[in-house]
């Protein structure tokens, strides 16, 4: 019976594998590049580079968050760019705080409220004078936004089709209303030119390099929370309400908690990955919130194979890797390149990288062995 | 609880698709430990009926009574499970993405099914031996950790009663468990749900009248929505109106 | 048989078309006909009053005109405004070549009085209007008799109107006090907008002045009615015009969402490629007429439009029978992926126009339809807007005789209720989706023609029309007409309803906020399909 309990794991068992390499590479080997080589020789990585990853790898965690929702439970939001820019924009403030007299006017508040002239600073942006008010909200405030849009939303059944409009249109409300100048969050401009975070300056290559090491263990946690809920029961239950709703209801759970919980927990994922963002990158827009980003999102999860916590991985940096560089040299080829990236990854590979890769390794194995025994994997497709 | 009264009870319910009664003023009392099965034509509301029970519909009047004194009207149908109501669908409804082994583990019978308590806890030692139990007798001991969505029909349909009973409900509703079945596979559900039948009270929706009579003890006859007949075999076959309904509907046509 | 039946469905499906477009032709026909007349009319036509004056007797006029004295002035003043033609325009104009400032100054708004003094003979309409709007403010107590006078013979109802508003502004403003008062009251009654800010103007001085207090008391009594009056009014004329615009906005939504909606009730697919379907409708259009413009004389190019009605349609709908082909007809049963997959369509679609037709591009719109009608004081309804009202109100109209009078509409309907079921009765259930969806995508192409009437062809055009068109369909609900056109009509009116207070963007986020707090009543949207649901 012990035993039994065994043979559960073993699926899961290539993916942790690969998850352990990533995990020495991305922790030890880049910055140890990025430090050690000197800047011409080949093995160098320079501080763009591993700047570049930093953000990737923030992505990295919406997209684990994402894939819960999406890629286990069957929901697909086409909003989280709401619960990452909420993130983003908490931290956001608290930088533009710490930039005091820095600034071009050389005022205390923030340049775009001088400019607007806003004589006083408003009453919410208050807290954020503190490092871990600014945190704990953009994780936080993002938790809580999706614990009550949430709470109506599967309260009500709202699911399918209906559920990803709803996000879609809160997705383009929230654009729309930080883009407005009179919520006092930067308008189009967003929030930018920060200086410093907790007294280290943003410039500095060290502080770069720390938050690179922060973002890689935020990623490390953000993974075993997720492989924690999906291989418990409530990961199952999950599983199952994908599968058939109905049936999770007669056995006697209530889904509707379940979806709020998960969709929670990836909405406070966004909000982390939005927090790791900011100072990364140095600049939040409201262009980085709206419909078109959050839909990127799935995409990125689609890419690397949703029901695989690894595939959310590759998926959101390799997109986002293949975007800078496409972006870089064939500025215009890049919409049409995401374009065709969604209908092929529909349409070919549903499974992503991940799915590709496991049918071919799979494939030839079995093929090289002359095995006949069926797979889970393969397993569905026959009657 | 105690073994005497009705387990459930039915009064005067409506069910009103846009104008048509799909279920209309209907009465039905099915006592404890009693197997019950619902006959009628296609459209006589028989899965409605179901529906209704475990709230997946709500009716627009009337009075559904679980046990003593439970009004189910107005319960969710996770709240109408805990309570001890497990359904088996007409077409098999499991989990295809899951192993046969976590299907029933997550249908097991459990304090609390809460997000927490899913969490953290981890199978008993006990409800390994429970889950081995209904794997046997489901006759799936072999495949404990194939994909559902792999099984053959059948087995997907035993798997689903696997399922329910593990739920340990004090009421059962069976809609159409043998439809697709062989032969051999039908005799053996119908022993099933006779041993069920011993602890269990159940409601089992047939067509096939074979069946029927293998397992029935009462009979309930539904037309248009309401119970026209009922009582053990003998009496509903030589019923009048009800060889009206099944065989005589040109005499009707005719008067 | 199959094949044969199926053939008299695009038979009449052809026969609907055709019939749809020479309705609309009959339609805009009228209004056509009339602009094409106005235009072609002489601007200014004067009859003389005056004998011939040479440009010596104009010149010395001119001169007194600047006088210091103001007796010299006046004479000088009002011979040139009682006698003066079109001829002494020009003549005046000659006259103040060479002069110096001050005469050129003076000269000035006699000049301006008189040519409207002539243009109130004009025969256009508008002309007569507008001059008849100047003078109520030159502020010269002369004008009051030639704009009485020109009312009595005045055959349109607003030009009337506009030179009796400017009369009684006039006495208003510059006449005796005694006649103030009625002046008030008949700015009262014709519910004169104009005239607001000037009696607001006289209320002020005349209760600010304790000497002519006593002598204007009747007349502010007469005053402070009006604008109570006039102002009561304008509320009901913004509230009117609230509405109007509420229901042209509804209008483009409705053409856009009936297609979604219908799609989505029979295919269960949102598609989100749907608002470039528009867009490719609106550069349909936009090619229509450039083609015209290039190949075709130019007393044709305001038929470009009715040209450019159907070819819109056909074209959105080739290219939704393409989409459908290539990428939907792969993906039925899983909406979420093919939500996806039209996304990444849309993506396409935008950067090939942006690449094709750069950024920003705009069609004039036909003579036939640029103007308005005005319906009541304050109220004036463009031609372009009431033509979309109109339009949408065909295209239900012709939706709802092709789902419910034809053998098409039949099967769709049947298919959209039970897809199975359907099949095994020999329904050929795929041809039945490709047809709706190409029909479906051909609406939102006749929407996209119907928006170049008020607004830019770009690529992102669809982008603006499609959340909220998803908002209309989930909360229309699936498998009723009536769904979708109230909840269009909801979610239109309300956005311009909250506009004003609220601003369009919060408008649109409390629209939202409805929406869900909505959903939460009725999940499945307005109307539902009651029944046994097919898990």
């Amino acid at each position: 019976m012990i035993a039994e309990a065994a043979d559960e794991k073993p699926r899961d068992g290539g993916e942790g594998l690969t998850f352990w390499f990533l995990g020495l590479v991305l922790l030890i080997i880049l910055p140890a590049l990025n430090v050690l080589p000197s800047d011409d020789s080949w093995l160098h990585v320079s501080d763009f580079t591993l700047n570049r990853f930093g953000k990737f790898l923030a992505f990295a965690i919406l997209a684990l968050g994402l894939d819960l929702i999406w890629g286990y439970t069957g929901i697909l939001s086409l909003g989280h760019g709401v619960f990452f820019g909420i993130g983003a924009y908490c931290i956001g403030m608290h930088l533009m705080l710490t930039i005091g007299t820095e600034s071009v006017y050389g005022n205390d508040l923030p340049d775009f409220m001088v400019w607007n002239q806003v004589k006083e600073l408003p009453l919410f942006w208050k807290p954020f004078y503190s490092f871990w008010v600014a945190v704990l909200g953009a994780i936080l405030v993002p938790v809580f936004c999706a614990l009550i849009f949430g709470f109506l939303a599967f309260r009500s059944r709202i699911k399918g089709v209906y559920f990803a409009i709803i996000t879609q249109a809160v997705a383009l409300s929230a654009w729309l209303v930080f883009n407005r100048n009179e919520t006092n969050l930067g308008g189009t401009n967003g929030l930018t030119d920060f200086k410093q975070i907790l007294g280290f300056r943003l410039s500095e290559s060290g502080t770069q390099r720390a938050l690179y090491v922060i973002t890689v263990l935020a990623l490390g946690g953000a993974y075993f929370l997720c492989r924690w809920i999906i291989q418990s029961r409530a990961g199952k239950v999950l599983v199952a309400i994908r599968d058939s709703e109905q049936r999770v209801f007669f056995s006697g759970y209530s889904p509707a908690t379940y979806k709020l919980f998960v969709f929670v927990v990836s909405a406070g994922l966004a909000g982390l990955a939005g927090m790791l963002y900011v100072p990364q990158v140095g600049i939040i827009t409201p262009g980085q919130i709206g419909v078109l980003p959050s839909l990127e999102m799935v995409i990125w999860v689609a890419v690397g194979g949703r029901g695989t916590l690894i595939g959310a991985i590759i998926g959101a940096v390799g997109v986002n890797f293949g975007r800078s560089i496409l972006t870089n040299y064939f500025p215009e080829l890049w919409p049409f390149f995401l374009g065709g990236l969604f209908i092929a990854v529909v349409l070919i590979f549903p499974d992503g990288l991940v799915g590709l890769m496991r049918r071919l390794t799979i494939g030839s194995v079995r093929k090289t062995l002359g095995l006949e025994k069926p797979s889970a994997a393969s397993e569905g497709a026959q009657p | 609880m105690s073994n005497k009264g009705s387990i459930i009870y039915l009064e005067e319910v409506t069910v009103d698709y846009d104008g048509f009664k799909a279920l209309n003023n209907l009465n039905l009392i099915v006592e404890y430990n009693e197997l019950r099965v619902v006959i009628g034509p296609n459209g006589a509301g028989k899965t409605t009926l179901l529906d209704v029970i475990c709230g997946k519909t709500t009716p627009a009047s009337g009075r559904v009574i679980f046990g003593k004194d439970i009004n189910l009207i107005g319960k969710r149908e996770d709240q109408i499970s805990a309570l001890g109501i497990g359904r088996k669908f007409q077409a098999p409804s499991i989990y295809a993405n899951l192993t046969v082994w976590e299907n029933l583990d997550l249908s097991l019978k459990r304090e609390s099914k809460g997000i927490f308590a899913t969490l953290m806890s981890k199978p008993t030692a006990t409800e390994y031996r429970t889950i081995d139990e209904a794997l046997e007798t489901i006759g799936l001991k072999d495949h404990p950790h194939r994909l559902a969505g792999s099984l053959s029909h059948g087995q997907k349909q035993w798997l689903e009663i696997g399922m329910v009973i593990l739920q340990d409900p004090l009421l059962l509703l069976v809609d159409e468990p043998v439809a697709g079945m062989t032969d051999k596979e039908t005799e053996q559900t119908g022993l099933l749900l006779q041993a069920l039948a011993e602890k269990h009270a159940v409601i089992v929706i047939e067509h096939d009248m074979e069946f029927v009579r293998q397992i029935a003890r009462t009979v309930t006859v539904l037309h248009e929505g309401a119970v026209i007949c009922e009582g053990p075999v003998e009496k509903v076959q030589a019923d009048d109106r009800v060889r009206e309904i099944y065989l005589g509907r040109q005499k009707v046509a005719y008067t | 048989m199959q094949g044969r039946e199926l053939t008299g469905v695009k038979d009449r499906l052809g026969i609907g078309a055709i019939a749809g477009v020479a309705a609309l032709a009959l339609f805009v026909w009228g209004e056509f006909a009339r602009a094409v007349e106005a235009s072609a009319a002489p601007v200014l036509s004067v009859p003389s009053i005056a004998g011939p004056l040479a440009l010596a007797d104009v010149k010395a006029l001119t001169e007194r005109l600047a006088s210091d004295d103001p007796a010299v002035h006046d004479q000088a003043f009002r011979i040139i405004i009682q006698t003066g033609d079109a001829r002494f325009l020009v003549l005046l104009d000659e006259a103040v070549v060479d002069a110096d400032r001050a005469t050129r100054v003076a000269v000035k708004p006699v000049k301006d009085l008189l040519k409207n003094k002539l243009k109130l003979a004009s025969e256009t309409d508008d002309v007569r209007r507008s001059a008849a709007a100047d003078l109520g403010t030159s502020r010269q107590l002369s004008a009051v008799p030639w704009l009485e006078r020109a009312a009595a013979n005045e055959p349109n109802r607003w030009v009337r109107y506009a030179m009796e508003e400017s009369a009684a502004l006039l006495q208003l403003t510059v006449g005796e006090t005694v006649l103030k008062a009625r002046a008030a009251t008949i700015l009262g009654e014709l519910q004169s907008q104009n005239g607001l800010p000037a009696l607001k103007e006289f209320v002020q001085q005349a209760a600010s002045d304790p000497v002519s207090r006593e002598a204007n008391q009747p007349a502010l009594r007469a005053a402070q009615g009006a604008i109570e009056q006039i102002e009561l009014w304008s509320t009901w004329a913004n509230v009117f015009e609230t509405v109007f615009r509420g229901i042209s906005l509804s209008s483009i939504l409705l053409i856009m969402s009936v297609g979604l909606a219908i799609v989505f009730g029979l295919m269960g697919v949102i598609n989100m490629a749907h608002g470039e379907l528009m867009m490719v409708g609106a550069y349909a259009t936009f090619v229509t007429q450039e083609l015209f413009k290039a190949f075709l004389p130019p007393h044709l190019f305001d038929a470009y439009f009715l040209v450019a009605l159907p070819v819109s349609f056909l074209v959105a709908g080739i290219c939704g029978l393409i989409l459908e082909a290539t990428v939907i007809r792969f993906l039925y049963g899983r909406p979420l992926e093919t939500m996806l997959a039209t996304w990444g369509v849309s993506l396409v679609l935008i950067q090939s126009a942006r690449v094709y037709f750069g950024d920003l591009t705009a069609v004039t719109a036909p003579a036939w339809l640029s103007g308005g009608a005005q319906v009541m004081v304050g109220v004036y309804l463009p031609y372009n807007r009431l033509f979309i009202i109109g339009l949408s109100v065909l295209c239900v109209t012709g939706i709802y005789v092709l789902l419910f009078r034809s053998n098409l509409g039949l099967r769709v309907r049947a298919v959209t209720q039970n897809r199975n079921m359907s099949a095994c009765l020999g329904i050929p259930t795929r041809k039945v989706d490709a047809y709706t969806f190409a029909f479906g995508s051909g609406l939102a192409g006749l929407a996209g023609c119907a928006l170049t009437l008020v607004g830019n062809v770009e690529p992102g055009l669809g982008q603006n029309y499609i959340v909220d068109s998803f908002m209309v369909v989930v909360t229309g609900g699936v498998g009723k007409l009536a769904g979708t056109i109230v909840a269009a009509l909801g979610i239109g009116s309300l956005n311009k309803f909250l506009e004003p207070s609220f601003g369009a963007v919060y408008g649109k986020v409390f629209i939202l906020v409805l929406v869900i707090l909505f959903l939460q009543r009725r999940p499945s949207g307005l109307y539902a399909l009651k029944g046994r649901q097919v898990d």
